[in-house]
C-alpha cells in the first residue's frame, strides 16, 4: 500500500516552545487520517509544516511522495487545503473564489467552468455561486471552502478543524460532504479535531497528539479495545495523555478559536 | 513511491510554461482585487476625495498667493501632477493592511498553498495596488479640468501617465506589503504606514520644487522615487511642464524600484502564514 504521507522525527520549535516533537507518521493513500489533540498540541503546525507553509526545524516528510522541503510545487500541485481560520474571501462570490484557485492550478477555461459548476452544485450551494461569501452562514463557507480545496482534484485533503463552530445541523452537513467526496473521489483525507465525535464519524485511522508528540495510533476501536471494554474515543484520549481533551491550549490558542468560530458563525 | 497513484491520477492538462504560468497567475491575483473593488467601490471612491481638496484648496491659494516660485509654469499647473502622485502614494501605503487583513482571515494560505510562485503572487497584488491609481487620475483629470489646469490631452501623453502612475503606485503598494511583512500586526502598520507617508511625501517634488528645499531634504529627494514619478508625470501631464531629468530616466528608476521591492517582498511574503 503506498504511503500518501510519511514524516521522520519531523519536528517544529517556535523559540522555547516545541510545538511539533519528533513526529514519526503514515498516511495511507485513500484513507481518513485524525489528528486528535487539544488546542495546542501542534496539529496545525503539523499541518504548515506538511503543505510547505511552515519550514520544519529538523526531521523530514514527504507528501505525495515529494519532499516538503524541496520539492514545494509539486507539493502544492497535489493537495488542497482547508485552513482552521476562514479561507474564502468574504468580499468576492463564491464563484470568483473557486476560479481564483481553478486559475492558480491552471485548469484550463472550458474545464474551469464545468468544475466550478459542478462543485457548487456538489457541495449545495448552486444557487448562491454568484452571491458575495461575507452573505453565507458558517457551513456554507465550509462547504465553499472545501470545494475550493478539491477543484484541481487533489491527491490529499487536509482539513484543519473543518467543523469547528459549527451548529450540529451544519457539522453533520459537512461531514456527510466528506465522506461523499471521499467515496467520489477516492482522496486520501488528513484532518485534525478536538471533537472525538467527528474523529469516530468519519476517520479510519486517528493520531492522537499531546504537547507536540504523537502517543497513540490506531483505528477508533483498537484504541478502544486497548484501553478497556465499553471504552469510547473520551476514554482513549484522558488514558493516553493523563488530561482532559477539554484543558490544555495557551490563551493564545482559546483566543485564536474563538475567533475563527466567530467569523464562521 | 506513489507511481501506482500517479498513473490512477493522470494530470488532466498540461501546465503553461513557467514565464506564462508567472504572467497568468499575477494576474490572477490582480483580477481578484479588482473584483473586490467593482462589488465595493466605497473605498475607492474615498481616496478620491483626498486630491480634490487639494487641487481646490491648497492648490487655490497657493496659487493665489504666488508664494512658491515654479519658474513659468503657474502653480496649479505645477501641483496638478504632485498632487496625482500624492493621492497615489497615500493610498498605495496602506495597501499592506489588506494583506495582514488576508492573514487573519487565511486567504493567504491558500495563495500560499497554491503551485503559483510568491513572486508572481505579491506581482499580482502590486499590480492591483498599481492599479487603482488609475481611478484617481481620472478623478484629477476631471477636476483639473474644471479649474484651468492645462492638460496635455494626447493619447501617448495620457498613456504615458498611466504607465508612469501605476509604475510608481505598484511600487509603493509593493513597499508597503514589505512592511507589513516586518510588522505583521494592523496596529504596528497604521503606525509606521503614518510615519513613513510624511517623509516620502515631503521630500519629493509634489508640491514644491526640489531647489526650493534645504540641502539635507535635497539629498533625500535625490533618493525618493517619488520625485522620479512626479518629474515624469510633470512632463507628460501638463502642457509646459519642466521636468528635470528625461522621462526615460524618471521611468527607469520606477522601474528598478519595483522591482527590488518585489524581490523583497516575494521573499518576505510567505513568513505572514507561519
Ligand atoms: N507562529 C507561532 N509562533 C509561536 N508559537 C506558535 C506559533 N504557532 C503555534 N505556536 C505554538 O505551538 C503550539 C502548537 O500550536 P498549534 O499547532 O496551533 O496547536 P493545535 O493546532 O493543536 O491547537 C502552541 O503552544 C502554540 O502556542
Ligand atoms: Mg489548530
Amino acid at each position: 500500500m503506498p504511503q500518501a504521507i510519511q514524516t521522520h522525527e519531523l519536528t517544529r520549535r517556535f523559540g522555547s516552545v516545541t510545538a511539533v516533537d519528533a513526529l514519526s507518521l503514515e498516511v495511507r493513500a485513500g484513507e481518513v487520517f485524525g489528528l486528535l489533540g487539544p488546542n495546542g498540541a501542534g496539529k496545525t503546525t503539523t499541518i504548515k509544516m506538511l503543505i510547505t507553509l511552515l519550514p520544519p526545524t529538523s526531521g523530514s516528510a514527504t507528501v505525495a511522495g515529494y519532499d516538503v522541503a524541496t520539492q514545494q510545487r509539486l507539493v502544492r500541485r497535489s493537495i488542497g487545503y482547508v485552513p482552521q481560520l476562514l479561507s474564502s474571501d468574504g468580499t468576492l462570490t463564491a464563484r470568483e473564489n473557486l476560479a481564483v484557485s481553478a486559475r492558480l492550478h491552471h485548469i484550463p477555461g472550458d474545464a474551469r467552468r464545468d468544475r466550478i459548476n459542478e462543485s457548487l452544485a456538489f457541495m449545495g450551494l448552486a444557487d448562491v455561486g454568484d452571491h458575495l461569501v461575507r452573505t453565507f452562514s458558517g457551513g456554507m463557507i465550509r462547504r465553499l471552502e472545501i470545494a475550493q480545496a478539491m477543484l484541481h482534484r487533489p491527491e490529499i485533503l487536509f482539513l484543519d478543524e473543518p467543523t469547528v463552530g459549527l451548529d450540529p445541523a451544519a457539522r453533520r452537513a459537512v461531514w456527510e460532504h466528506v465522506r461523499r467526496l471521499r467515496e467520489a473521489e477516492g482522496t486520501t483525507i488528513l484532518l485534525t479535531t478536538h471533537y472525538m465525535d467527528e474523529a469516530e464519524a468519519l476517520c479510519q485511522r486517528v493520531g492522537i497528539m499531546h504537547l507536540g508528540r504523537l502517543v497513540a495510533l490506531g483505528t477508533p476501536a483498537s484504541l478502544g479495545a486497548e484501553v478497556g471494554p465499553g471504552a469510547t474515543l473520551d476514554d482513549v484520549f484522558t488514558h493516553f495523555t493523563g488530561s482532559d481533551l477539554d484543558e490544555g491550549g495557551t490563551y493564545r490558542d482559546v483566543a485564536r478559536t474563538r475567533r475563527t468560530a466567530r467569523r464562521l458563525g | 513511491m506513489t507511481s501506482l497513484e500517479r498513473a490512477a491520477r493522470p494530470a488532466a492538462w498540461a501546465e503553461p510554461p513557467a514565464v506564462l504560468r508567472f504572467v497568468l497567475d499575477a494576474w490572477t491575483v490582480a483580477e481578484a482585487e479588482l473584483q473586490k473593488l467593482a462589488h465595493d467601490p466605497t473605498e475607492l471612491l474615498t481616496r478620491a476625495v483626498q486630491p480634490v481638496l487639494w487641487l481646490l484648496v491648497f492648490g487655490e491659494v497657493l496659487a493665489r498667493a504666488r508664494a512658491i516660485p515654479t519658474g513659468r509654469l503657474d502653480y496649479i499647473d505645477f501641483l496638478a501632477p504632485g498632487v496625482l502622485a500624492q493621492s497615489a502614494l497615500f493610498s498605495a501605503i496602506f495597501f499592506g493592511i489588506a494583506v495582514i487583513w488576508e492573514r487573519d482571515l487565511g486567504v493567504l494560505h491558500k495563495y500560499l498553498v497554491s503551485p503559483a510562485s510568491r513572486l508572481s503572487l505579491v506581482t499580482g497584488k502590486a499590480l492591483a495596488g498599481g492599479l487603482r491609481a488609475l481611478v484617481q487620475a481620472a478623478v484629477v483629470y476631471v477636476v483639473a479640468a474644471l479649474i484651468g489646469v492645462h492638460l496635455q490631452l494626447g493619447i501617448p501623453q495620457i498613456l504615458g501617465v498611466a504607465v508612469v502612475l501605476v509604475l510608481g503606485a505598484a511600487g509603493f503598494a509593493t513597499f508597503s506589503l514589505v512592511i507589513a511583512c516586518l510588522v505583521r500586526t494592523r496596529e504596528r502598520f497604521m503606525g509606521i504606514g503614518q510615519v513613513l507617508t510624511m517623509p516620502l511625501f515631503f521630500a519629493s517634488s509634489a508640491v514644491y520644487p526640489v531647489a526650493l528645499m534645504p540641502t539635507w531634504l535635497q539629498v533625500l529627494a535625490k533618493v525618493n522615487p517619488l520625485t522620479y514619478q512626479v518629474d515624469a508625470l510633470r512632463s507628460l501631464m501638463v502642457s509646459g511642464g519642466t521636468a528635470t531629468f528625461p522621462v526615460p530616466l524618471d521611468a527607469g528608476v520606477l522601474v528598478l524600484a519595483l522591482a527590488v521591492l518585489l524581490l523583497i517582498a516575494g521573499r518576505l511574503y510567505p513568513r505572514l502564514a507561519m
